[in-house]
């Protein structure tokens, strides 16, 4: 089973929480999915309130494990002060990191990244540190303390799907021993299947869900894709081949003409 | 037998307006001076229910249909049934498909209708979803109108905490608070919106434009004297303070895409008002022990509570809440 930060974690599908239609859709998203951790802003889809945030409240009775995020950090201090909100507001030393290096692209800044990472850590948190898919960076949060690292495979909303196969390739092979989720850029189920079957151990997704015509059920097709990718990986795949190799032998085989 | 309506937004108002209409007596008791002066007065004012089914539930558009019939015969003039365009930035038109494949009662535009529906928007977008059906009114006017309508029909009004008899004096108490019924009421949670007020003489428009953008259905409805709404954000909280220097930047940022000259507007008015919300996102008529309370309308208080007030007349009318028939039929 998966493990994260010493917790087994019995879905490998991560679930953002940001822009569903209703905070109901949300639910039922969550429940069709078999989720375990959901994912949720505190900084831009939030903010204090006099009735002790409700949506937070709504977030906690899905009864799954929150994994509270930095959205929306463009700097080190931010990100660093929204994690420590986060903690108080969902008890949990877990905290994604992200630290927003270009607004229209919302690419990481990996330097302020590596940065944050080494001051959360030291702080007590266990950080799932939003990246790219860059080697170096990756040993740098892994210097840093980071247990698990979160590499996009396109930009965040994009749906463009996973653009550098090679890339996420060499990621997983050089890190065989460290949790991988893919965390931003996924469309379809077909795209988080894909990333399975190069090794990675989870997927994180919001919009690809969130935004789609019927959320709940394109939520549970995300599940199913997850779960076939993950099996086909560790099933031995077949590698392409130029030839056409027939699945019932020729030869002997009774030729009338 | 007179029936205390608490709350003079539009879930009131129009609640006052279906009873009195069927012949009920009708009070209003609100802790403000004027009508509307809660997340009411910041709406957008949009009779769109094919535009927000997009992103809600469809018994929105169902309620929603004829909301803009009962506000023209409500208030004869005051709703604008000249639809609703629907753009998107160049490298977001993708996401035109995305919503037209949500939702209905569209079709598709092309540049030149653009500038025959909008003459300042020519030559801006190559394509838009054009809602023919839909209307807008001018929330202020509205709430202005209806009060005035009431209180020539004998409506009692107490603004401003004015002191009503003890409730219990009432047939029938309806809960029409709005944002203040969030701490009492169950599963009823606050939705931030943030909007803005641009002035300029510099661009006509005859409809409300809706720009899609990524995070929140932002659109500008023209008003009178050059005066456009650009809403709204969509925060999930309650509080209730200034807009942020973030969303005022993502309204004016969406209003520039719409038309370069909004640039050069005056920044009349920010406001920000607490959306009362279920975890559907859909308004509730909820019985109470004292009567009922309309409850949730979310972004869609002048979409919907004709819809609500008129499920709350039929229900007091018919005698059918147990507060009533203890104390006999109203009329």
């Amino acid at each position: 089973m998966l493990e994260l930060y010493g917790t087994p974690v019995s879905s490998r599908l991560l679930l953002g929480t940001a822009r569903y239609p209703s905070p109901a859709v949300l639910a039922q998203a969550v429940r069709r999915s078999g989720t375990k951790i959901v994912t949720v802003s505190l900084r831009r889809e939030t903010a204090g309130g006099r009735n002790g945030g409700a949506f937070f409240e709504l977030i906690r009775e899905l009864g799954v494990r929150v994994l509270p995020n930095t959205a929306g950090c463009h700097s080190v201090s931010e990100a660093v002060l929204t994690a420590k909100m986060a903690r108080e507001v969902f008890s949990t030393n877990w905290i994604k990191l992200e630290v927003i290096g270009h607004h229209d692209t919302l690419q990481p800044d990996v330097f302020g990244l590596v940065e944050a990472a080494r001051i959360l850590v030291g702080e007590g948190f266990e950080v799932f540190p939003y990246t790219t898919d860059d080697l170096v960076v990756a040993e740098r949060l892994l210097d840093a303390g980071c247990e698990v690292l979160m590499p996009w495979c396109a930009p965040i909303g994009s749906a463009m799907g996973p653009q550098n196969l090679s890339a996420l390739r060499a990621m997983r092979a050089h890190f065989p021993d460290v949790p991988l989720i893919v965390d931003a850029g996924i469309g379809r189920p077909s795209h988080a299947a894909t990333v399975m079957e190069l090794g990675y151990d989870a997927v994180l997704l919001n919009t690809a869900v969130a935004g789609a015509a019927d959320p709940s059920a394109m939520a549970e097709a995300f599940a199913k894709a997850i779960e076939a990718g993950h099996a086909a990986c560790h099933a031995g795949m077949l590698g392409p081949r130029d030839m056409a190799v027939p699945s019932t032998p020729v030869i002997g085989k009774a030729v009338f003409s | 037998m007179t029936v205390l309506i608490k709350g003079a937004g539009v879930a009131g108002l129009t609640a006052a307006f279906e009873l009195s209409r069927r012949g009920v007596a009708v009070e209003v008791v609100d802790t403000t001076d004027t009508v509307g002066a809660g997340a009411s007065t910041y709406a957008g004012g949009m009779l769109a229910p094919f535009c927000e089914r997009e992103a809600a539930d469809e018994a929105v558009l169902t309620l929603g249909l004829s909301s803009a019939d009962w506000w023209e015969e409500a208030l004869p003039g005051k709703v604008f049934r000249r639809g609703t365009l629907v753009v998107a930035a160049g490298r977001d038109s993708g996401e035109l498909e995305r919503f037209a494949a949500r939702t209905r009662g569209y079709e598709w535009i092309d540049a030149n209708v653009i500038g025959e529906l909008e003459p300042d928007l020519a030559g801006r977008f190559d394509r838009a979803l054009f809602f023919a059906e839909e209307a807008h009114l001018d929330p202020r006017e509205a709430m202005a109108g209806l009060y005035e309508t009431l209180v020539a029909t004998g409506v009692r009004f107490h603004l401003g905490g004015a002191d009503v008899h003890s409730e219990n004096s009432y047939a029938a108490v309806v809960d029409c608070t709005g944002a203040a019924a969030i701490a009492t009421t169950p599963g009823l949670r606050g939705v931030r919106g943030e909007m803005i007020f641009l002035e300029t003489p510099e661009i006509r428009l005859s409809r409300p434009v809706r720009l899609l953008h990524p995070r929140h259905p932002i659109y500008i409805v023209p008003r009178e004297d050059h005066r456009f709404m650009v809403g709204a954000t969509m925060i999930e909280t309650d509080d209730d303070g200034p807009i942020t220097a973030r969303s005022l930047m993502e309204l004016l940022n969406a209003a520039y895409a719409v038309h370069p000259a909004f640039g050069e507007a005056r920044v009349v008015e920010t406001g920000v008002g607490i959306r009362p919300a279920f975890a559907d996102n859909l308004p509730r008529l909820l019985d109470r022990d004292d009567g009922f309370a309309i409850a949730g309308m979310y972004r869609h208080g002048f979409l919907l509570a004709p819809a609500l007030a008129g499920q709350l007349a039929e229900r007091l009318c018919a005698g059918e809440h147990p507060s009533l028939t203890r104390q006999g039929e109203i009329q």
